[in-house]
Parts: C-alpha cells; sequence; structure tokens
C-alpha cells in the first residue's frame, strides 16, 4: 500500500512538474522560438495576443501551444510558419498567415513531418502556400480549422489540408476554401473527414487517391471547380454529404474512378453538371441518395461492373443517368425516378412497369454533345416516347424493374 | 388607322374564337403549375404550348382571319385610305387580340408561379413567337388568293418550324459530328423562330445540363447581354420580314 501511495505521488508529482511558459510583450520570453527553446516535453506555452514574426517556428518537442486570443503567426511570405516534428503536440487558438511559396518544398501554414498525435485545432490559416501539410503522420488530428487563401491559379497555390502517406488521421469541422484542393489525400489509409465544408476551391473539394478504408461524413462540398474526385482506392464510405453547384464541363458532383468495394450512402446531389461520374468501378453499393436537378444525375460508363444503384431519388435532372456503352453489368432497383409515367395497381408503391431509365436523347447526346441544341423540341419528345415503348438504341437491359412511384423520405 | 384597328378588335371579339382560345390556354397553365409538385414542370408545360400551340393558333386563326376579311379589305379599299394603313391596321389588330389571349391565358400564370426571371422571358418570347406567326400568316396569304392553299402553306410552315427543322438540324449534327460545327450551329438556330425560342428559355432553366462544351459556346452566345439582345433583334427580324415583304406585294396586288 505504502509503495502505491508513494508511486501514486511519484507519478504525480511527473505531471505537476510540466510548467507553463507565457509568451507576450509583459512577460519573461517575448519570443515563441526562445519558449520553446527552454521547454521540455509535456510543458504547455502560451502565446498572448500579437504579432509575431519569427520566421520558421519548428516544434520538435511534445508541447501545447495554446495562442490566447488568436495572436497572429506571419510567415512574411518567406518561411514556412510551424513546422511540427514531435509526437504529442497541440496547436491551438492561432491565425497562421502568409506562408512562403516553393514548388520543391511544398511549405505550409502548418507541415507535420513523420510525428504521431499531433492535434491542430481551432486555428485560422489565411493565404499560405499550403494550409495543413501532414505528411508519415499518424493518428493526428484536424479540427475546427479555418483555412482560406486568395483565389490564384491552380500553379500558385496549395492545398488546404494535405495528407501524404499517413494513417488514423481524423479531418473533423474544418471550414476551407479558396485552395487548389480543399482536401488532400493521398496513400491515407483508416481515416475519417467529418463534418467539413469545402467550398470554392479552384480544383476539387476534395482529391482523393490510392487512399484505403477512409470514410468521409456529413461534409459539405460547393461551389468547387470541378467538384470531388476519389480515385484509385477500395473500401471508402461516403455518407450524408452534400454536393453542390459544381458546374462546368469536365466538372462533377462526385468524380469515381477505378473505385471498389465502397458505400455510398444518404448523400446529396444538387445543381451539379454530372452529379456521379463513375468510372472503372466495381463492386459500389450506392443507395438512398437524393439527385436532383443536376445536368445529370449519374453518368455511368460501360467500365463499371457490378454495381448496385438502389432506392435513390431522381428528381428534376435534365437526364437522370447516361452510359456510353450498350454493356450494361450493373444492376438499378427500387429507385424513384420522377419521370417514370408507369401505374401501380395493386398500391404496394412499386410500379407496375419496368422502367427504362437512359432516354434516347441521352444516348445522342453522349455520341454528338452538340446535340443538346435540339433539346425539348418536339422531335426529341416524340423520339423518347417512341424508344421508351420499343427500346432499339438504347440498352434494353439498361432497366429498374422495381421503379418506386414515391420519393424516398430521406 | 385607330378605327380600322378599334374595329378589327371587335369583329375579333365577336367571333368568339379567341375568347375559347383565350380560355383554353389558360385552363392549360394553370393546372400545369397546380398539377405538377415543381414549377419547373409547369413551366416546361407552358414551354411546350409556346412552341407548339401558339405558333399553330396564330398561324391558322390569322391566315382564315384574312381571307375571311377580303370583302372587308375591298371595301376599305374603295374609301381614301392608303393601302399601308389598311393592312397594318388588320397586323395590329390581330397581333392585340391574340397578343392580349396569351398574356391573359398564359402571363398571368407565368409571373405568379414561375422564377421572376424565366416568367418575365417566357412572356416576352411567347409575345414574340405569337406575333412572329401573325407576320408569317399574312405572307402566306397575301401569296396566293386561293384560300385552301394558304391556309395549306401556313400548316406546312408551321410543321416545317415546329417539327421538320428540329429533325433537319439532328440530321445534319450527326452527318458533320467529326466536325466542329457548334458555332455553324448557331447560325444555323438563328433561321428558325421556334428554335430561337426555344433556346433563348432553355438557356435560363435548364443551365446546368447546358454546361457541356457545345453548351458553353451557346451560353457565350445567347447567354451574354449582346447574345440576348442579337437573339431578340433576329426574332423582330422575322416579325419584320415577313409582314414587311407581305406589305409589299399587298401594294402593288390588284385584288
Amino acid at each position: 500500500m505504502r509503495v502505491l501511495l508513494f508511486s501514486i505521488f511519484l507519478f504525480s508529482s511527473f505531471i505537476i512538474d510540466a510548467k507553463t511558459l507565457l509568451i507576450g510583450n509583459n512577460y519573461f520570453y517575448k519570443k515563441i522560438k526562445l519558449a520553446l527553446n527552454d521547454a521540455v516535453n509535456g510543458d504547455t506555452i502560451i502565446v498572448e495576443k500579437g504579432f509575431y514574426k519569427e520566421g520558421n517556428i519548428v516544434i520538435d518537442k511534445s508541447v501545447f501551444l495554446l495562442g490566447k486570443d488568436f495572436p497572429v503567426l506571419d510567415g512574411e511570405k518567406k518561411f514556412e510558419v510551424l513546422t511540427v516534428k514531435a509526437n504529442y503536440v497541440t496547436i491551438k487558438g492561432f491565425i497562421i498567415q502568409h506562408s512562403s511559396y516553393a514548388v520543391l518544398d511544398d511549405p505550409g501554414g502548418i507541415k507535420i513531418y513523420n510525428s504521431s498525435y499531433v492535434t491542430i485545432q481551432n486555428n485560422q490559416l489565411f493565404d499560405n502556400f499550403f494550409g495543413i501539410y501532414i505528411q508519415e503522420s499518424k493518428h493526428c488530428i484536424v479540427k475546427d480549422n479555418k483555412i482560406s487563401a486568395l483565389i490564384k491559379t491552380e500553379q500558385e497555390i496549395g492545398n488546404g489540408v494535405h495528407c501524404w502517406k499517413s494513417d488514423s488521421l481524423q479531418i473533423i469541422g474544418n471550414n476551407i476554401s479558396g485552395n487548389r484542393d480543399g482536401i488532400y489525400f493521398e496513400f491515407v489509409t483508416n481515416s475519417i473527414i467529418w463534418r467539413n465544408i469545402s467550398c470554392n476551391n479552384l480544383r476539387y473539394g476534395l482529391h482523393f487517391m490510392f487512399s484505403h478504408n477512409d470514410s468521409y461524413i456529413t461534409n459539405i462540398f460547393k461551389n468547387n471547380g470541378a467538384g470531388v474526385a476519389v480515385m484509385f482506392t477500395k473500401k471508402v464510405t461516403m455518407m450524408n454529404n452534400t454536393f453542390e453547384n459544381n458546374w462546368g464541363d469536365s466538372s462533377y458532383g462526385l468524380l469515381l474512378k477505378d473505385i471498389s468495394d465502397s458505400y455510398i450512402a444518404t448523400n446529396k446531389f444538387y445543381n451539379n453538371t454530372s452529379g456521379i461520374y463513375i468510372e472503372g468501378s466495381n463492386r459500389l453499393l450506392i443507395e438512398k441518395n437524393i439527385f436532383e436537378a443536376n445536368g445529370w444525375g449519374m453518368k455511368i460508363q460501360a467500365s463499371c461492373m457490378d454495381n448496385y444503384i438502389e432506392k435513390n431519388n431522381f428528381i428534376g435532372n435534365t437526364f437522370d443517368v447516361s452510359t456510353n456503352g450498350t454493356l450494361v453489368l450493373n444492376t438499378f432497383n427500387e429507385n424513384y425516378w420522377d419521370k417514370y409515367e408507369g401505374y401501380d395497381l395493386n398500391k404496394d408503391n412499386v410500379g407496375d412497369v419496368p422502367y427504362h431509365p437512359l432516354s434516347l436523347f441521352s444516348v445522342i447526346v453522349e455520341n454528338c454533345p452538340p446535340a443538346m441544341l435540339i433539346y425539348r423540341s418536339f422531335i426529341v419528345t416524340l423520339l423518347d416516347k417512341s424508344e421508351k415503348i420499343l427500346p432499339s438504341l438504347t440498352p434494353e437491359n439498361f432497366i429498374d424493374n422495381k421503379p418506386l412511384m414515391r420519393a424516398i423520405k430521406l | 388607322m385607330n378605327r380600322i384597328i378599334k374595329f378589327i378588335i371587335l369583329d375579333i371579339l365577336k367571333n368568339k374564337i379567341v375568347l375559347a382560345y383565350t380560355i383554353l390556354l389558360a385552363a392549360f397553365s394553370w393546372s400545369a403549375f397546380s398539377l405538377e409538385d415543381g414549377s419547373t414542370k409547369g413551366v416546361l408545360t407552358i414551354l411546350n404550348i409556346i412552341l407548339l400551340i401558339v405558333p399553330l393558333v396564330s398561324i391558322l386563326f390569322a391566315t382564315i382571319y384574312i381571307y375571311n376579311s377580303s370583302e372587308f379589305i375591298e371595301l376599305l379599299l374603295s374609301q381614301p385610305i392608303h393601302r399601308n394603313k389598311i393592312w397594318l391596321s388588320l397586323f395590329i389588330g390581330l397581333s392585340i387580340s391574340l397578343l392580349s389571349a396569351f398574356l391573359i391565358a398564359a402571363g398571368i400564370p407565368l409571373i405568379l408561379f414561375a422564377e421572376s426571371l424565366v416568367g418575365f422571358m417566357m412572356i416576352v418570347v411567347g409575345c414574340l413567337i405569337s406575333t412572329v406567326f401573325i407576320a408569317i400568316a399574312f405572307l402566306s396569304s397575301i401569296l396566293s388568293r386561293d384560300k385552301a392553299k394558304g391556309i395549306g402553306i401556313s400548316i406546312l410552315l408551321w410543321l416545317y418550324f415546329a417539327l421538320l427543322f428540329d429533325g433537319l438540324v439532328l440530321f445534319l449534327l450527326f452527318q458533320f459530328s467529326d466536325y466542329p460545327i457548334e458555332k455553324m450551329m448557331v447560325g444555323i438556330t438563328a433561321s428558325s423562330p421556334i428554335d430561337l425560342a426555344r433556346i433563348l428559355i432553355l438557356l435560363h432553366l435548364n443551365v446546368s445540363a447546358m454546361m457541356g462544351y457545345s453548351g458553353a459556346i451557346f451560353k457565350d452566345f445567347f447567354g451574354s447581354n449582346l447574345g440576348l439582345f442579337i437573339a431578340f433583334m433576329l426574332l423582330i427580324c422575322w416579325i419584320l420580314f415577313p409582314f414587311l415583304l407581305s406589305l409589299k406585294i399587298f401594294n402593288k396586288k390588284d385584288l
């Protein structure tokens, strides 16, 4: 017992031993770098409100770096602002701005090198080349930050949250705008992207490659140059996200390229040129999504196989679906199509006539895009109607056998 | 001239067909908006009416009316009135009655239910289309003294603009799909008033679908203020050209 008490006392004395260093004009430490020099692992550094131009600040100890009333750390367009090279670092409550610009080393507002358990929370990053850059790190949390940049050309600006070759990251509740890609994932596994808002970025709201076993949930991707791209990945979960207002010739709400074994559910695709564009993807389950007011609700290329598209609402899209070939290896079932004109005699909410969602005109436009000019002309309506009754040009097995009569409540 | 116009309008009112047209059009438009759940579908129904029914009624009614008032025209010609005035007041009288029918029947629901910009656009375009087809009716009815032939020409012209033209465009698109024909297509659509009207409205409706490459070229042209101005001018040309031609023939014609 005595030994136990003693050990508890000994242990707690270690915790108490961690000291707090205050930085500001009225304190002993005027500069963050000096305090960092004197700090040891476990110390807390509190930075008072002020304007700090200290070049590149390297954090190589496990410290809590806390800003009081948002002190400003400025990189003067010459330095990377904060560099983290230690585990268990927390950075909280700063305004971090004007990092340098360099194509070779990709400097960032905050850059984490080979570290674990780093938390970056409640900071405002403004006009940096990269906002937060995480490389070869594990178990890091990026939470509630506001990352913005002035719109320039794609070459002049980096990504908002850039993650490379990492594992078990949590990107939560950030607000990202005006960067090249809002969130960039490459070789990042077992991570979650949750409750972020990524809008007005030059290229993608979320750019996602070779990142297996990740989830992104309840994010909003809006007004991005080319929407969201998810590529070369397996086992991704995409739920409850909103993809909105991504307009342009090669712009998609969600671009899926070579994705397999993934789950896409309860997302909302609103007002995009194409809601989802799927290419070379296998074994996806796409269910309970809303496709509304898109040019194309879903463009599913003939290179896709064994995908299940079930229980989605297709409402007010110019074209609900389109494809580029006659081979159909995907299954459509129990979706609601607002263009469906069948009937339901036994009132079980399932239409008695199978529905061909692929209109002749969408096939014509796929083959000859300028044909969009005669959209909604009487001749097109006429052709579409006759094709619906006797399919000749559209693949006959592109069919929803159980179209729903009413939209699914989601 | 005002008295002639007044007389023509009263005459058209007396014959009740325009009244029936107003009621039918109103029934269509109101039910389009009240039956469909979203206003977009209602707008699309009215778009179809503007592109099909309005031209058909305008051209047929105007042609038949001109043929039927040949005796009235002859009577007027015996008076000391300039021929220009007679023909013009006939045109204005017909236009006013058919336009007010359209405005009352389709205009009010459009203002009430549709988005303001789209609704306004559709009203303006609908009025222009009505007038274009009245002008075409004047031309086809002056071309031949034979009533059956004149009405036949009118029906054929309507068929051509409403149906055949788009078929031809589709055919051309497929024949020349290997070439960059988008810009040429802008010119070709200008040669049909119905296509001009359709594209003007579509650019305000289905923006997302028109964002493809060819759509972008169209949007660049018709979406800009200059393009919008040119498109409206073209529609006005479609009124002026047939009417002035018919006026020229009327002035010289031995009736």
